[in-house]
């Protein structure tokens, strides 16, 4: 099965909701640091999330170049068309 | 104009110009004069360390401070040198013997600190290809120890097998060929929990995952002779590669790796920590390999594990949120609010006890703690004391009442 990038992003939407404590509008410029004041420490806790909800290996690796929402999808989707 | 470099640390020094100024500070704690491994001069009172990892109380052990001496006169301050240019003597090699000795292990390598340990064994041991995969609640030395090397860097949720499990499984159904190295640690510092190794080791061997435990919180404290949790739950045939420190229980600083593995030597060709940085001096090298061997014969093992529990039962009867359950010789209590904790800090201090002051994110799940490591050289009436203090300062901050009117709400 394959998910389109704006299903991805809704689910990725619904991962970050118990993350979002100021329920701030979640687009896909969101900055998880910025805009959802989260810290390093939570970003990765929302990888592992995101990890089991898609079934894929995210590594930390990563990290540095997933700043905003919209680039946490193609990250999710590039993942899982490999 | 150039951009200043600082500018970055900002947000940070607005934290830390909030703090209490003088002696209520936690950064500028210094001790006049140190009396034993429990005891020191701060701000012009004795006080009790109550937070130091010395969990042997072994610094002013005679044995190892005669052998330091010993050392120091006949070898000199330091070695000047890599342990691959000159910096290697007879006595490191001895160390090394003694090692191998201790954990009945093929190869034994001493690194200049325990945080060099884990950042040369980790970022060499896997490369590019490999995968190391770590437990979320890892102290900074692993989290460097990945981000220095070049394999792919996965996490899992702290001391949980199911979650590891997913995790290995994925990697191996993306990729059966690769090497994968788990790193777990055998007590966590901050709550004292122990790694279920039993489940995590067995999970990693049915993913053909190699295993590393960082024992650098419970060498010479748990396990017959001393050798950890490893020993102590007994699965150290299904440990590839153990991390420690002698900056602990052993009571002086350095860091080490044991193996089996045939081809372990070859770290000593490759590890970049181990390679380029000056050898431990000759003194340090003595008070470890003597604290060593009293370690593994020592019945101080079960006094700090009582007076472990002293504390942490005390602590839990006085009607504090307790973080930790004396399992361990760590005992913390948990802080709602920040600058309470930084004024329980500062209160502990002024009374004549020194506890550490932890916070987010050196913390798991963000919490503040005020964190005590016990010493098999405390005493009862030191731990006595320490309650009794803790008491009085809960009460004065109202955190006590505040805990059982929640209790009773």
């Amino acid at each position: 099965m394959t998910q389109s990038v704006d299903e991805i992003f809704e689910q990725i939407c619904a991962l970050i909701k118990p993350f979002n404590n100021k329920n701030v509008p979640l687009n896909k410029d969101t900055v998880f640091s910025v805009d959802l004041e989260l810290d390093s420490l939570t970003v990765m806790d929302l990888l592992s999330e995101i990890e089991d909800e898609f079934d894929i290996t995210v590594p930390l690796n990563m990290l540095p170049d997933l700043e905003t929402i919209g680039q946490f999808t193609q990250a999710v989707q590039k993942l899982l068309s490999e | 104009m150039t951009l200043d470099l600082f500018d970055k640390f900002d947000p940070i020094l607005k934290d830390y110009n909030s703090l209490p100024d003088g002696a209520a500070n936690p950064f500028t704690v210094s001790m006049e004069k140190v009396l034993s491994p429990t005891t020191a001069i701060i701000n012009g009172r004795e006080t009790i360390l109550a937070g130091t990892n010395n969990y042997m109380g072994m610094t002013f052990n005679a044995e190892c401070i005669a052998a330091a001496q010993e050392a120091l006169s006949t070898q000199g301050t330091g070695t000047t040198g890599s342990r691959v240019l000159n910096g290697t003597y007879n006595s490191h090699k001895q160390l090394e013997t003694t090692l191998k000795e201790f954990y009945g292990t093929d190869h034994a390598i001493v690194f200049s600190t325990g945080y060099q340990a884990n950042l040369g064994v980790i970022s060499t041991l896997a490369g590019p290809k490999d995968y190391v995969v770590i437990d979320a609640d890892s102290h900074a030395s692993i989290y460097d120890g990945c981000a220095m090397g070049n394999a792919t860097v996965v996490r899992f949720k702290h001391n949980n097998p199911e979650n590891l499990d997913k995790r290995l499984t994925r990697i191996r159904r993306d990729d059966p060929e690769a090497g994968i190295l788990v790193v777990l640690e055998g007590v966590y510092s901050m709550l004292g929990d122990q790694a279920p190794l039993k489940e995590l080791t067995r999970i990693s061997k049915d993913h053909k995952a190699y295993v590393l435990v960082d024992e650098a919180h419970s060498i010479g404290v748990f396990g017959e002779t001393g050798r950890g949790v490893a020993q102590e739950q007994g699965v150290e045939d299904q440990v590839d590669f153990i991390i420690g420190t002698f900056s602990k229980s052993v009571g002086t600083i350095g860091g080490y790796c044991v193996s089996n593995h045939p081809k372990f030597e070859a770290l000593r060709l490759v590890c970049r920590p181990y390679i380029f940085t000056a050898s431990l001096p000759p003194s340090v090298v003595a008070s470890a390999t003597k604290a060593l061997e009293l370690i593994a014969s020592t019945n101080l093992r079960s006094k700090l594990l009582d007076n472990s529990r002293k504390l942490n039962k005390g602590l839990k009867s006085i009607g504090f949120t307790m973080g930790t359950t004396g399992e361990s010789p760590i005992a913390a209590i948990i802080v709602d609010d920040q600058n309470t904790a930084i004024a329980f800090w500062g209160e502990m201090l002024k009374e004549g006890v020194y506890v550490n002051l932890a916070l987010p994110p050196a913390t798991p799940n963000r919490l503040n703690l005020m964190r005590c490591s016990l010493s098999a050289a405390h005493t009862f009436e030191q731990i006595d004391f320490m309650l009794e203090k803790f008491e009085l300062v809960g009460k004065k901050l109202g955190l006590i009442q505040e805990v059982s009117a929640r209790a009773t709400a």
